[in-house]
């Protein structure tokens, strides 16, 4: 009889190796269909109309022009925002759809919407601009420990507005056939994707929405719903009976589909001078655009200082909307946090290594950060290039180091899975679930076939379809933790529904075989066996299905999966005093994530964070002119991502042995992406003896910074 | 703000409104300067095509396909729309990105930066013309290996710019395969991947794989 329970790290033959890709070989040849790519017989294009002001009452729009132009289909316009305020430019008011690609575009151009502008406010520095009642928390006395404290040392620190930038641009295919309502959406979240804003435009059913998503290019959390561009798709392909393409143009796509809140604060630390923590006040602000809040995690990691306050403040400003961003609300207050720490330490004058050694006794993973940070220390050769603030030798380039730690849940999601063992051997597995391009196709692959004592390539995955059985959403690190356990679950019933056929011809009960190398056979007399083909003929014409479900809550007591990870990471910088200009010489990234299911795409998530994290530190940042409201970096160029030559030399260091793997699968998704700010802006600290306070770490700030600390 | 930018869509100019009907020997003039029209083009002497759609015949991996566009069409979108040859991928759409990267008579070129009708009487090569799933050129085939990819938007490009990179340059340096694929952006981070497979591939192509 098999047994659902994760096998022995010495007895697994797939699950914790290295396995290259499943999708590789289609994604590298270009054969890969995501949703950008479908096109459908008679397809038309779409394109949206967006109000061009940061504020204004929409007085009308008119759709008449561009509806009697040769190759216009259908025209689609908000009227319930007719008389309402626009909060942001980019805001669609209207779409037009039309037989190519540029008769749209230039159709949307004649549309002709009149508005009332209104005073806006797209400024997310001054925190007197909240309107709201402050959030607060209070813990400990923090006035009297402030005053018995050695030192106190204040900052101010801030990390903007950034986008998603997916590189597939958010939007969908939308096609009604068959009283059906047929979406390809760029998602990551099929299973839930068919909600009521798309039946409710197509006038479909959702239960007659049928959702495909094969491949999709990149979401980052911003891809979980249709979206308004899901809801106008829909309408279109309804209104003109054909089907319809709408994905959103590159302005667009770092305008409105996703903005990770920014962050700014004062922060007071107080601390004795052995480097013991003793209290932290916080003021921190930023915006969301007009929903949403601010990151409020502050003390991040090192939670345990014992005289805690914090008010925060958001600022409601008229710019595009925020969308969930890897890891939503630490990499702010990791970067606030550990910066204000690093400061701390440089104050005490204290060896970084040795106060944040010192630090993380008060976490909820002391012995986990401990062992991390000295592993990195060893990566880095802390012990060789380590100096206090400000390098000591001369030269205008300067070299430091840094350091940050993170931690996030990823827990594994609700989610169920059909395995299907079929009479001619063939094995397939579906799950509503989807791969963002984490591995998900391999890791369901690697868990059945490990189960089942096969081959990779001798089961077939299916997913991206919400006519397979529902799974969570790809969000919150939660997908590995639910797709490897409900396929676990359903392999190993499956396989023992096998076991029960193939058993009385073996001449034994169920309970005395295993599933091992393309055989079934006998646990205690090997050579009692049958070959995998053989076995499943003996199936007959039936197929065995079996569904296995996760539940989260049950599977997590089980030791299936768990939650609650700890990271360390260390940059090596260098940055020339005179030209402002910081470069990365070495990341290092030391990471646990419980069991392991692939250690290739594993560790590919983590190098992935890393270069995501060179950017966001060194480039990224959605600049906003207040006047206007209008976003100045819409476009790849000045909103810039890092290249090939600004990652460095990067290491990944998986905390694997034993003791992490019986926790069971956590997720990987967020937690690497939280630290690199922080650890990036720590080493130009150290490196140039000031701190540079705010993130983008971009020249003109690095001078600026420079030149207030009298270094230049 | 001007009158344009409050009626019509953001950003304020468009580049196909812009290049609709201009003289095909008029476009690189037309878009360094702004300056010349249609009208202008024409009294030059040069061949006005369009602005309606108009036949053309491209070579894309070794096949002549006759196809019907607009002049303002560029490459990439006449292989995508048109032609139904999605591996080449729209991001940034104005050359800055390389997801939509193919070969234009040995060179790496954007096909978002390149007419369609520029394109006719030239060799185009795009990731369809490079190696199937099943029959992977060397690059894809160390792209798969180091893992040199996640979502995979970014890699048709990054592959056909490899592809064209090591033809030039057999040998390279990590240095140089840095600076020379620097054309190329990635959202997912797949840098680290991409640069072993590259060093890997160019073991491959000399050794014959």
């Amino acid at each position: 009889m098999a047994t659902a329970k994760w096998p022995a790290i010495d007895k697994r033959t797939l699950i914790g190796k290295r396995i290259d890709r499943a999708d590789g070989p289609v994604k590298a040849a270009g054969v890969a269909r995501y949703s950008f790519d479908i096109n459908r017989p008679g397809m038309l294009w779409a394109k949206l109309v967006v109000s061009p002001h940061a504020r204004a009452e929409l007085v009308s729009i008119d759709v008449s022009e561009a509806a009697s132009m040769p190759g216009v289909k259908a025209t689609w316009k908000d009227d319930s925002l007719l008389g309402k305020e626009v909060q942001y430019i980019g805001q669609i008011v209207a779409a037009v759809a039309a037989e190519t690609e540029e008769i749209a575009q230039e159709a949307a151009g004649k549309v002709k919407a009149q508005y009332k502008p209104l005073a806006h406010q797209a400024n997310d520095r001054d925190p007197t601009l909240s309107k709201d009642k402050p959030a607060t928390r209070n813990t400990g006395n923090v006035d009297e420990a402030f005053a018995k404290a050695d030192v106190k040392v204040e900052g101010e620190y801030g990390i903007p507005v950034i986008t998603h930038c997916c590189l597939e641009s958010h939007g969908q295919v939308a096609e009604l056939r068959n009283d059906e309502l047929h979406v390809w959406p760029s998602t990551q979240a099929v299973s839930s994707y068919a909600d009521v804003s798309i039946s409710d435009a197509s006038g479909v059913p959702r239960n007659k929405i049928r959702v495909d998503c094969q491949y999709m290019g990149g979401g980052f959390g911003s891809k979980f719903n249709p979206g308004k561009w899901g809801v106008i798709s829909s309408a279109l392909a309804k209104q003109a009976g054909r089907p319809v393409k709408l994905m959103l143009d590159r302005d667009l796509e770092l305008m409105i589909a996703g903005n990770r809140p920014s962050a700014f604060a004062k922060i007071k630390v107080g601390a004795m001078k052995d480097g013991t923590l003793t209290a932290m006040e916080t003021e921190v602000w930023g915006t969301a655009g007009m929903g949403g809040g601010v990151p409020q995690q502050i003390p991040y990691v090192i939670d345990r200082i014992p005289n805690v306050r914090l008010t925060a403040k958001r600022i409601q400003t008229n710019r595009g909307p925020a969308a969930a961003w890897r890891a939503p609300n630490h990499p702010q207050s990791c970067f606030l946090t550990m910066s204000a720490l690093a400061d701390t330490a440089a104050a005490l004058k204290m060896d970084e290594l040795e106060f944040f050694l010192k630090a993380v006794q008060l976490s909820a993973r002391a012995e986990v950060y401990s062992e991390e940070l000295r592993i990195a220390a060893d990566l880095i050769g802390y012990k060789q290039k380590a100096h206090l603030r400000g390098d000591p030798s001369g030269g205008s380039v300067k070299r430091g180091l840094g350091m940050s730690v993170h931690t996030w849940g990823g827990r594994g999601h609700p989610s169920e899975c059909d395995v299907t063992i079929n009479p001619d051997g063939s094995v397939e597995a579906k799950l509503g679930s989807q791969d963002l391009g984490t591995g998900n196709r391999t890791v369901i692959a690697i868990v059945v076939a490990e189960t089942l004592g096969l081959p990779l390539e001798a089961v077939r995955i299916e997913i991206g379809r919400n006519a397979y059985p529902t799974s969570g959403g790809s969000g919150g690190s939660t997908t590995v933790g639910g797709v490897s356990t409900s396929s676990r679950f359903a392999a190993t019933d499956a396989l023992n529904a096998l076991f029960a056929v193939v058993a009385p011809k073996m001449g034994v009960q169920p309970d005395a075989l295993e599933a091992n190398g393309g055989y079934i056979r006998q646990i205690d007399k090997p050579d009692n066996r049958i070959s995998w083909r053989n076995a499943c003929a003996l199936l007959g014409v039936n197929s065995i299905t079996k569904r296995g479900v996760n539940v989260p809550g049950e599977s997590e007591k089980q030791g299936f999966i768990s939650q609650g990870v700890g990271g360390v990471q260390m940059a090596d910088v260098s940055v020339d005093i005179e030209t402002g200009v910081a470069t990365i010489n070495e990341m290092v990234a030391v990471q646990d994530c419980g069991m392991i299911i692939d250690l290739k795409t594993a560790e590919s998530q983590v190098y992935g964070s890393l270069i995501m994290g060179v950017a966001y530190a060194l480039y990224e940042e959605a600049i906003y002119d207040l006047k206007t409201g209008r976003m100045l970096n819409a476009d790849m160029e000045f909103y810039r991502l890092s290249g090939l030559k600004d990652v460095g030399k990067l290491k990944v260091h998986m905390m694997t042995s034993k003791a992490y793997d019986d926790r069971g699968i956590i997720g990987l998704g967020e937690p690497p992406v939280i630290s690199p700010g922080a650890a990036i802006a720590n080493a130009v600290a150290n490196a140039v003896g000031v701190r540079v306070p705010h993130l983008p770490l971009t020249p003109d700030r690095v001078i600026a910074a420079l030149q207030k600390g009298g270094i230049i | 703000m001007s009158e344009k930018l409050k009626s019509s869509q953001v950003p304020g100019v468009s580049r196909r409104g812009f290049l609709k009907g201009l003289g095909v020997s008029g476009v690189a003039t037309g878009l360094l300067t702004g300056t010349e029209t249609p009208t202008e083009a024409a009294e030059r002497g040069s061949p006005i095509k369009g602005p309606g759609e108009i036949p053309i015949t491209l070579q894309i991996n070794g096949k002549k396909h006759q196809l019907s566009v607009e002049p303002r069409v560029t490459l990439l979108d006449a292989l995508r729309n048109r032609l139904d040859l999605t591996g080449s991928k729209k991001v940034c759409d104005r050359g800055t990105c390389g997801a939509c990267t193919v070969i234009v008579d040995g060179q790496p070129v954007y096909s978002c930066s390149m007419l369609a009708v520029e394109a006719e009487g030239r060799a185009i090569t795009t990731i369809e013309g490079l190696g199937t799933a099943e029959n992977m050129n060397p690059v894809q085939k160390a792209f798969v290996k180091h893992d040199a990819q996640q979502c995979g938007f970014c890699t048709p490009g990054f592959v056909v710019a490899c592809t064209a990179f090591l033809k030039t340059n057999p040998n390279p340096t990590l240095e140089d395969a840095r600076t020379g694929l620097g054309g190329n952006l990635c959202r997912c981070g797949t840098y680290a991947g991409i640069m072993d497979a590259v060093l890997d591939a160019a073991k491959m192509t000399k050794g014959g794989a």
